[in-house]
């Protein structure tokens, strides 16, 4: 294998450009959002003492889910050794950090006090597993940064295998954490489940690989760079696979659920009467974000070992759409359907006790969320203009030490 | 709490230059112009409802009691909602017209059995669990249960991430959406924050009980008790002793202040 030649992008360009300045314009806007919503009380979104997480915690846990999902590139070089990808190391670490950031902008935007984050510092409840993925979420950014200095420093490099293996187990941790917000709510009968924590993982590699195919793909297409078919499609059918086991938990998730008569209510409210809530689960989820990917990448791979940057793109996006749909179905459909205080009980009150909430996302927390997505968009952006992220070719011949060796007997 | 202030009285009486006399006039000129000042608070501050019981300010809460509730459904009828009017009255839950965002820190839910046809209404609020949940996952512990328990949220620590919401079984919390007006100094809200049922602190540290219980039994059907669960002669432990009694969700091992009698 030839050695990897790393460069900036040279950012001048008027895609660049008008990128720059619509995420720009993204991100203004989400803290635009923010200042009305404290101006005028959070009676303006659309959430309420029935659904009090909206919108903004889909995005903010898309990005952070996705964020430990995007590192894992890097881990399947430095601690599992597969030398393919390699080259794509340091992009890897990159987006982990920025959509990690961009998601806890969101998180602690939508606060209701984020003028009290200092408050969160000095106070812990080391009971609470929010507490715990204050360290976790912190943590890992250190930790990030380390292994990806560690891969840049030359002197280092015989360090990052270690530093691999500590990224991995506390990005294991991180999103055991961000499943185990929703795993530890026993009141909840769309959550109350250990295996939130697993399929949290699970989602992780899948919207995180969803996300870092779509940024390299950009990236290289915006700075002329070439990929080979071998790595797209490697990252084209590991997505694939990725994808199968979200689908997996998913399924084992409510069958589960199916089985205990006290949940019979909330899965039937998701998986038959839940008017849009059905819709994302079957439409979005299953068939958009699981079972098109799944079809995509392998049958695509199948007719040949040809699997083009675009199948590899669509499929990619279809899955982001699919785990924007899971998460809303989780988050939103699992606050709207109401707690059970009396079993068997027909219930009514003046506070929404029995019925259905009502849930619309509103401007500004659809403006909060893009923001912080926006956010993460310029730390990615701008990292690659200004450090070397990225390798200068994917072409086969560059990374794949089997395509190499033919090539040079050749 | 009487043997202190016995000790407390002789100590000041012992010091020299101490007047007894100027002592008891200078009480009196602070009573008279307690009651013409300020006869609500005074009088309810030497009410009825025993001082025997109030806490003296700077005092911990001590662990040897156990406040709770017992509501007897037998006694409560359907469209009764002088409970709720008090809680509003006394906390200055003033709502702005918008039902899915103003805070309800107890409410009237009407239940009816599908099955056998019964139907009950009752009173849901905190339920000041042993276990609370929401104490267990709010990340800064803003959210706590005092050692008399009474689970309250410190508006100073609060950093409105709802997790607490999420968590109650019971759904007895609001986030408060909207600015506030108005409020009741004995009652501190916060935009912004999360808040539910205090069980009247103010008044149970002052020897009284809470507002929905006194209006339910001045106003209502009386099917509310408030006391202390730890005090084996306190009204409520023996009724609680004599009486089967239910708790909402009992399934989840909470172990709720609050309970109910004739809970079909």
């Amino acid at each position: 294998m030839k050695r990897i030649i790393f460069s900036e992008i040279e950012g001048r360009s008027a895609g660049f450009r008008g990128l720059a300045a619509v995420l720009g314009l993204f991100f203004l806007t989400g803290l635009a959002a923010v200042m009305y919503v404290e101006h005028a009380g959070h009676h303006v979104t659309g959430g309420s003492n029935q659904v009090v997480w909206g919108i903004p915690d889909v995005f903010a846990m898309f990005l952070i889910v996705s964020a430990s999902g995007a590192l894992n590139v890097a881990i399947i070089s430095s601690v599992f050794r597969k030398t393919l990808y390699k080259p794509l190391e340091r992009l890897s670490c990159l987006l982990a950090v920025a959509m990690l950031l961009g998601g806890l902008m969101i998180l602690v935007l939508d606060l209701g006090r984020s003028d009290r984050v200092i408050v969160a510092m000095l106070n812990r409840n080391f009971k609470s597993v929010f507490a715990w993925n204050l360290y976790l979420y912190t943590g890992f950014i250190a930790i990030v940064v380390v292994y990806l200095w560690l891969q840049m420093e030359r002197r280092m490099n015989r360090f990052v295998p270690a530093a691999g293996m500590a990224a991995f187990l506390w990005r294991l941790a991180l999103t055991t954490g961000s499943g185990s917000i929703y795993g530890v709510l026993v009141a909840r009968e769309a959550y109350d489940s250990a295996i939130m924590a697993p399929m949290f993982i699970a989602m992780s590699f899948s919207f995180g690989l969803a996300v870092y195919n779509l940024v390299l793909l950009a990236a290289c297409r915006g700075s002329g760079r070439e990929i080979g078919d071998v790595l797209l499609r490697r990252l084209g059918r590991l997505l694939g696979i990725f994808v199968a086991v979200v689908l997996y938990f998913t399924a084992v998730q409510h069958l589960a659920n199916l089985y205990a008569a006290e949940h019979s209510g909330v899965e039937r409210f998701i998986l038959r009467d839940g008017g849009i809530y059905t819709l994302l689960f079957w439409g979005g989820q299953v068939i958009v974000g699981g079972l098109l990917p799944l079809l995509l990448v392998f049958v695509s791979s199948r007719r040949g070992s040809h699997l083009s940057g675009r199948t590899v793109a669509l499929a990619s996006m279809l899955v982001i759409v699919g785990a924007f749909s899971q998460l809303y179905v989780l988050i939103i459909g699992g606050q709207v359907y109401p707690l059970t205080l009396f079993p068997g009980m027909e219930v009514s009150s003046s506070f929404y006790d029995g019925v259905v909430a009502s849930y619309a996302p509103s401007l500004p927390e659809i403006g909060l969320g893009l923001g912080g997505v926006a956010l993460a968009g310029l730390v990615v952006l701008f990292g690659i203009k200004l450090l070397r992220f990225l390798p200068t070719t994917l072409v086969n011949a560059a990374i794949d030490p089997h395509h190499a060796a033919i090539s040079d007997k050749a | 709490m009487n043997m202190n202030r016995k000790t407390k009285k002789k100590n000041i009486a012992g010091r020299p230059g101490f007047d007894p006399g100027r002592r008891s006039f200078l009480g009196a000129v602070a009573a008279a112009a307690g009651v013409t000042l300020a006869p609500g608070v005074f009088l309810y501050g030497v009410g009825a409802s025993g001082p025997a019981l109030a806490r003296e300010p700077g005092v911990a809460v001590s662990g040897d009691v156990r406040w709770g509730m017992l509501i007897d459904l037998n006694h409560c009828d359907k469209g009764c909602n002088e409970c709720v009017s008090a809680c509003v009255e006394e906390n200055g839950l003033k709502g702005h017209g918008r039902p899915a965002t103003d805070a309800q820190w107890i409410r009237k839910v009407d239940i009816h059995d599908p099955d056998t046809g019964l139907s009950q209404s009752l009173p849901v609020m905190c339920q000041h669990c042993a276990e609370p949940p929401c104490v267990d996952v709010c990340p800064t512990g803003a959210s706590f249960k005092r050692a008399d328990g009474i689970v309250l949220v410190d508006r100073h620590t609060c950093i409105g991430c709802r997790y607490c919401m999420m968590a109650c079984p019971y759904k007895a919390r609001s986030f408060v959406h909207e600015e506030l007006e108005d409020q009741k100094p004995h009652a501190p809200r916060g935009q912004g924050t999360v808040e539910s049922c205090t069980m009247c602190v103010h008044r149970v540290d002052a020897g009284g009980q809470p507002a929905c219980v006194e209006a339910c039994g001045r106003k209502g059907g009386g099917a509310m008790l408030f006391g202390d669960l730890k005090d084996p002669g306190s009204e409520i432990s023996k009724r609680v002793a004599s009486y089967a009694t239910q708790q909402i969700r009992a399934d989840l091992g909470l172990d709720p202040g609050v309970r109910y009698r004739n809970l079909k």
